[in-house]
């Protein structure tokens, strides 16, 4: 039962750094139903960001946090304006490319300015409680609160905003709304900056709960989180957050319970079934196609 | 026109040919070329660093006395650094590069053994010598499918079945462990290998491996494992895993109220080791090739040069570098002239070489040199000398 009890927590707080990302993904897709390949990776510069910030200007956490949510949520905007906003009349897969030749890109300038891992000074100190034989850190406690508490920022700002009414009015049509005077660039520039910073804050929890950062490290977790928003329901943002708890969850339960060499042949197989049932995802509703 | 692009074409081939059948092995005139190819790169950057900064110390050495003496004539050494990016086909497209459009005399590196097994197939099935300093893994000096030593393949460290059983050794008789737990990198060939010969030699000497888990190579989360071992209770915790990532596996262990050892290998001895890792690996042991601390005079030698030129302690793959590179300086000169085969057939036989790393010999059909280990403490954020052991 302790086992249990300590491997769930586990569970959330892979699960919560997930679906910090997987918003990301799925914002994007529901506002521009274009895959931001370079999430992944903006998630590596919030990690960077808050690895910088530490470091050379010696700030405590909560002001790293907010400084790396800031700077990546400027340069997701900057990405967005240079770099997809020519191609959004251009076929898809175009900005799908683009969006994984942003991605490289930063990759490699990070591996320029840092190409050696590089160790993030822990901001937060290191306390840790045995309640019943189940061992638990503030870390882990703020990674698992932070990440409610942003996500149930984000539920507020899309449901009960103007802004996140615009986003929704876009998301249902991109041709219409604008003519109401909706100021189209303006509410996907607002999404890109929610959704990048929120995976910079996961950056930063990340690199807070695992501190050796390298360029490369945003690949791998990028696609487990890609994974997360489309197996909620990718474009739906209560589902994205479900999709991360989800895959965090059979991850580490699988590691739990079985050899851990199995984990993600047991865990991806899992998924696919789950797909074949539910192709749209746990929350996700089939678009009709216009014609 | 057609035509002419296709007289072109075959002029250029029978020119690239009549260039590489005439140019002898190893470069023309006064000049030996060597290989390297190394880890600049990619995810372990440390040890390409150490590797190019030894070897361009061992070739400056020999072209400052004037060059190598090879059968009576004094050849300057010209080095040719590729970089294998942390990935196991560049490793093998290097060894091609090197053997046939640079047309080194041999190769030296890689150093991961998951580089240095790619790399060690190209040399083998062309015939050039290739030394990897650092590769520890028993396939990569034997063929896998004859299970025969590949005959051109030779390494300048000792081999993870010997290394595992040292660490197995050292935790039972040492630290007194009955019970003992395993967390490695099954994507890895270095890690999975030793990882199993640890588990044998602690099981056949009377142990018991309670946890023998494993993750993939970029993983940064370890507690599903860590907690389940945990729940095993070990006595003592080994992790035969790369120095980047060896610092997460001990802070998140902490993080769970683990409080028992942890026991590494050779692949522990990076300086970048301490500075991920801060106070968590204090005290915590690892098996490795040599001690800066407790060096014999040639390696005393070697390491003040190394602190004048570069600034810090040579670690393992630094001094095992420069032995790699001597032990193809005195190849070279017991064979007497500069070819691939008569370089091969000196360095299987060399009887006796006096290294950094300790003095090691070859022996006639394998490429792994007999020689011992040294196990090592962090202390005080240093490594310093714990015990030897012995072949």
């Amino acid at each position: 039962m302790i086992y249990i009890l300590q491997q769930s927590l586990n569970a959330l707080q892979l699960g919560s750094i997930y679906a910090l990302i997987a918003l990301g993904y799925t914002m994007v897709y529901g506002i521009l139903t274009m895959i931001n390949f370079a999430h992944g990776d903006l998630f590596m510069v919030g990690a960077f960001f808050c690895f910088i910030v530490a470091t050379f200007f010696k700030l405590p956490f909560i002001p790293t946090l907010l400084i790396s949510m800031i700077g990546v949520g400027l340069l997701g905007v900057t990405i967005e304006r240079v770099a997809y906003r020519p191609l959004r009349q251009a076929p898809r897969v175009s900005a799908v490319i683009t969006a994984l030749g942003v991605g490289i890109l930063l990759e490699s300038v990070m591996l320029v300015i840092y190409p050696y891992p590089q160790s993030v000074p822990t901001l937060l100190p290191n306390i840790t409680w045995t309640i019943g034989g189940v061992t638990i850190s503030l870390l882990q406690i703020i990674i698992i609160l932070l990440s409610l508490g942003l996500m149930l920022l984000l539920d507020f700002i899309v449901r009960r905003t103007m802004v996140g009414m615009a986003m929704r009015a876009i998301s249902w049509d991109k041709s219409v709304v604008p003519l109401l005077g909706v100021p189209l660039n303006l509410v996907i520039s607002a999404t890109f900056a929610l959704g990048t910073s929120l995976g910079a804050a996961a950056g930063v929890m990340y690199s807070q709960a695992f501190p050796v950062i390298d360029p490369y490290m945003g690949v791998l977790i990028g696609w487990k989180a890609f994974i997360s928003a489309v197996v909620g329901g990718i474009g739906n943002i209560r589902g994205a957050m479900i999709g991360g708890f989800i895959l965090g969850g059979v991850e580490i339960m699988v590691a739990a319970f079985m050899p851990s060499t199995y984990r993600d042949f047991v865990a991806f197989t899992l998924l696919l079934i789950l797909l074949i049932f539910r192709p749209y995802g746990i929350l996700g509703q089939p678009r009709p196609q216009k014609v | 026109m057609k035509k002419k692009g296709f007289l072109l074409l075959n002029l250029i081939a029978a020119l690239v040919l009549l260039l590489s059948a005439c140019a002898p092995a190893g470069g023309a005139g006064d000049v030996i070329k060597v290989g390297g190819i190394a880890e600049l790169t990619g995810d372990i950057p440390a040890v390409g660093a150490s590797f190019k900064n030894a070897a361009e110390m061992a070739v400056q050495e020999v072209n400052d006395a004037g060059g190598l003496e090879v059968g009576g004539k004094k050849y300057k050494i010209q080095l040719i650094i590729e970089d294998n990016a942390g990935k196991a086909d560049q490793s093998a497209s290097a060894a091609q590069k090197l053997i046939t459009q640079d047309n080194v005399v041999a190769i030296i590196g890689p150093n991961a053994s998951r580089y240095a097994i790619p790399a060690s197939e190209i040399a083998e099935s062309s015939s050039v010598v290739l030394i990897s300093p650092w590769s520890t893994n028993p396939k990569t000096t034997i063929n896998e499918k004859t299970q025969s030593a590949k005959k051109y393949v030779f390494r300048a460290c000792f081999i993870d079945p010997f290394q595992g059983r040292v660490v197995a050794k050292f935790a039972m008789e040492n630290l007194g462990a009955k019970k003992a737990a395993v967390l490695y990198d099954v994507a890895s060939d270095y890690n999975k290998g030793i990882a199993e010969f640890f588990k044998k030699t602690f099981e056949e000497s009377g142990g018991q491996v309670v946890a023998f888990e494993t993750y993939t190579t970029g993983d940064k989360d370890f507690t599903a494992q860590l907690t389940k071992i945990k729940d095993a209770n070990p006595d003592v915790i080994f992790l035969p895993n790369y120095y980047s990532e060896v610092p997460l596996q001990i802070q998140q262990a902490h993080r769970l109220g683990i409080t028992v050892p942890f026991l590494g290998s050779d692949s522990w001895g990076s300086s970048e080791l301490i500075s991920l890792c801060g106070t968590d690996c204090e005290g915590y042991y690892f098996s490795t090739h040599y001690a800066a601390d407790n060096a014999s005079p040639v390696a005393v030698k070697f390491i003040e040069a190394y602190k004048a030129k570069h600034g810090a302690t040579p670690d393992d793959v630094a001094a095992l570098t420069y032995d790699a590179f001597g032990l193809l300086w005195q190849a070279l000169q017991t064979a007497g002239k500069v070819d691939r085969q008569a370089v091969r057939d000196a360095l299987a036989k060399i009887p006796k070489y006096e290294g950094v790393t300790g003095v090691m010999q070859f022996q006639e059909g394998s490429g792994d040199p007999i020689k011992s280990a040294v196990i090592l403490q962090i202390k005080n954020g240093a490594f310093v000398f714990f015990a030897n052991a012995n072949p």
